[in-house]
């Protein structure tokens, strides 16, 4: 899909999926999951080869995702993307669904790796680049990442490795949305300068605005053009991003919607925060 | 009796006739025969090439050789995405750090995955000697055989290492594998049949059964010996897989003897003994008393003199024996 307006509203899709499925569920991440809509979207309908009724075709690119928290929107965009009914999506965090809490790999089509407990992911993923290297395979490996698991150690140990190994099938996605469960990043744990530390480890860093869909869109073709490292797409975010009283407020990092806030949460979506008319 | 079949070596009960080789060695040997027979065999170190014996992969395979650095958490994670690609990783390093250090690693991305991922714990054991309690894993197999879909096996001389290492590819996922640092006897052969997941009576006897993994094995099995001049008749079992552990065989000798002794080179608590009493305090229960570590790290010196303070020599056993036997 390359059509801008499309994958928006795509993407406004996703969100309110989002809100039905975390509110269906009583519990789940809301913040993390909304502020990472645009970048799924374009990720799957746009960026990613996959074969969604074939989700194990091995030329396939692979989506890792290291925060597992924020799995409603992995399991939206791919239920969206046709890996499996989007009725399927109201069974999030229930006995007996493929839907689990955190993501455990090939539990479900499309997903790739297990995580939940932070900072595995970026590791995970150079397991899967240097497979595909020595199968001399071509498809791109994509890793979603967050900032918080910057304070993991091993997220470190993986980027010097990524950057040892000139991992150039490798992108990494960070969502940078300044906010984790203890507040705001910069307090609990400061991580700027972010873009000159994954410089220093021999990375390319691509800086963009992870909710402008066209800009997502640029940064993931550029990435597949640099050559001899792997690249960093550091996705500035709006935590919540769509819902007002959500927006910006590490509250609403693990919190889900009550009933009232539901409705105010839908609504605000599907007007655009009152830009288009109420259908 | 000793088991005639099982074609262990004739010297068994000479230790200085015995050959000394490290379970590592056999680690390596099975490696290059793997590196040969499997493209898609890789091999992962944490700056630990030549203790974990990997050097000689490295140098025949230098592409499916990786140098992690010390960063084992990191190496575990990198596993799992090779193996969830097809690859066969070999994840080498030492009991401590592996599982030591990346037991969450291990646990989401390899175990809940159920990546085909094999992954070595050298130098576990007292027996590690003068690097002292730091270096010695007490506590590995504990902490992994809990871990869903994790096969656990611990060799017990450097032959069956390098057999446990080659069958180890075709159980499809994950495997711990636990070696020990100083040369220890090699008492099985070429030709003993080994096969993950089955215990072996290496000897027969009917007053008592000692269920013991890795080299500490041949110190029952020289206590066996020796008892025989008692007219005691103990039988010996190689329970080399802990995990899936061979029930069956288990309940079956307990039903035989009566009394069970464990032995292994770990804490008592949650290892190999433990996962014997498991099954036999559902299924059959009889007197068992237990040579491990009890509690306690270790400290420096040299293998038998720690062997020896911790209690988990040939004496130790045959006190254990006949302490169960008066339980009867
Ligand atoms: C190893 C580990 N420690 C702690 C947690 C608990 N935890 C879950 S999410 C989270 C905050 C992480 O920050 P971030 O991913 O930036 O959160 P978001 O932006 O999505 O709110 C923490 C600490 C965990 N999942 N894993
Ligand atoms: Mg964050």
């Amino acid at each position: 899909m390359d059509n801008f307006e499309e994958l928006k509203k795509l993407a406004n899709i996703i969100r309110q999926d989002i809100i039905k499925m975390l509110c269906e569920a009583g519990s789940g991440h809301s913040a993390g999951s909304l502020g990472m809509a645009d970048v799924f979207t374009v990720l799957y309908f746009n960026i990613l080869e996959k074969r969604p009724k074939d989700p194990w075709w091995e030329d396939r690119d692979r989506l890792i995702l290291s925060n597992g928290h924020i799995c409603p929107v992995l399991y939206a965009a791919l239920a969206h993307a046709g890996y499996f009914p989007v009725e399927e999506l109201k069974t999030l965090r229930k006995m007996g669904s493929r839907l689990q809490g955190h993501p455990k790999a090939r539990e479900l089509p499309g997903v790739e790796n297990s995580s939940g407990p932070l900072g595995q992911g970026v590791s995970q993923a150079i397991g899967f680049a240097l497979a595909a290297k020595l199968d001399k395979k071509k498809h791109q490996i994509y890793v979603i990442s967050s900032d918080g698991e910057q304070d993991e150690g091993q997220t470190w140990e993986a980027v010097m490795f990524a950057g040892k190994h000139k991992l150039d099938n490798l992108t990494m996605i960070m969502d940078r949305n300044n906010i984790q469960i203890d507040g705001f990043t910069e307090d609990v744990m400061p991580l700027e300068p972010l873009k000159e530390k994954y410089e220093a480890f021999n990375w390319y860093v691509i800086d963009i605005d992870g909710n402008n869909i066209e800009e997502v869109i640029d940064a993931c073709n550029k990435a597949k053009a640099i050559y001899e490292k792997p690249v960093l797409i550091l996705a500035h975010t709006i935590p919540g991003m769509g819902v007002d009283f959500m927006e910006f407020d590490p509250e609403w990092h693990g919190k889900v919607p009550d009933n009232k806030e539901r409705k105010k949460a839908l609504k605000e979506l599907r007007t655009l925060k009152g830009k288009i008319e109420f259908d | 009796m000793l088991n005639k079949s099982l074609k262990l070596n004739k010297d068994i009960f000479d230790r200085v006739k015995l050959k000394k080789i490290a379970t590592r060695d056999g680690y390596g040997e099975g490696l290059i025969e793997l590196g040969e027979k499997n493209r898609d065999v890789v091999v992962l170190t944490g700056d630990l090439a030549e203790s974990t014996r990997c050097e000689e992969f490295e140098e025949k395979f230098p592409e499916r050789f990786f140098e992690v650095g010390v960063a084992e958490q990191n190496m575990m994670s990198i596993a799992a995405g090779l193996a969830l690609s097809g690859k066969i990783p070999f994840v080498s390093s030492f009991g401590v750090f592996c599982p030591g250090r990346c037991w969450d690693q291990l646990r989401i991305s390899v175990a809940y995955s159920e990546a085909n991922v094999k992954f070595v714990g050298a130098h576990a054991g007292i027996t590690v000697g003068p690097d002292g309690a730091s270096h010695q894993a007490l506590e590995d197999i504990a902490s992994v055989r809990c871990i869903p879909n994790i096969t656990v096996v611990v060799p017990c001389d450097a032959i069956e290492t390098k057999k446990a290492v080659i069958a180890a590819v075709n159980v499809k996922g994950p495997v711990y594998l636990r070696f020990g640092r100083p040369k220890t006897s090699v008492f099985t052969s070429d030709k003993t049949p080994f096969e993950i997941g089955r215990a072996q009576v290496y000897r027969e006897g009917k007053d008592v059964v000692v269920i013991g993994c890795g080299p500490l094995l041949h110190e029952a099995l020289l206590a066996a010996n020796d008892l025989e001049k008692e007219g005691i008749d103990v039988s010996v079992i190689n329970n080399h897989t802990i995990k899936p552990i061979d029930e069956k065989m288990l309940v079956d000798v307990a039903k035989r003897c009566g009394a069970v002794v464990t032995v292994e080179d770990h804490q008592i608590m949650g290892g190999m003994g433990s996962a014997v009493s498991e099954v036999l305090a559902v299924n059959f229960p009889v007197p068992i008393e237990m040579v491990g570590v009890s509690d306690k790290f270790g400290e420096s010196g040299q293998p038998n003199e720690l062997l020896k303070k911790y209690m988990m020599t040939k004496e130790d056993i045959i006190m254990a024996i006949k302490k169960v036997i008066k339980r009867k």
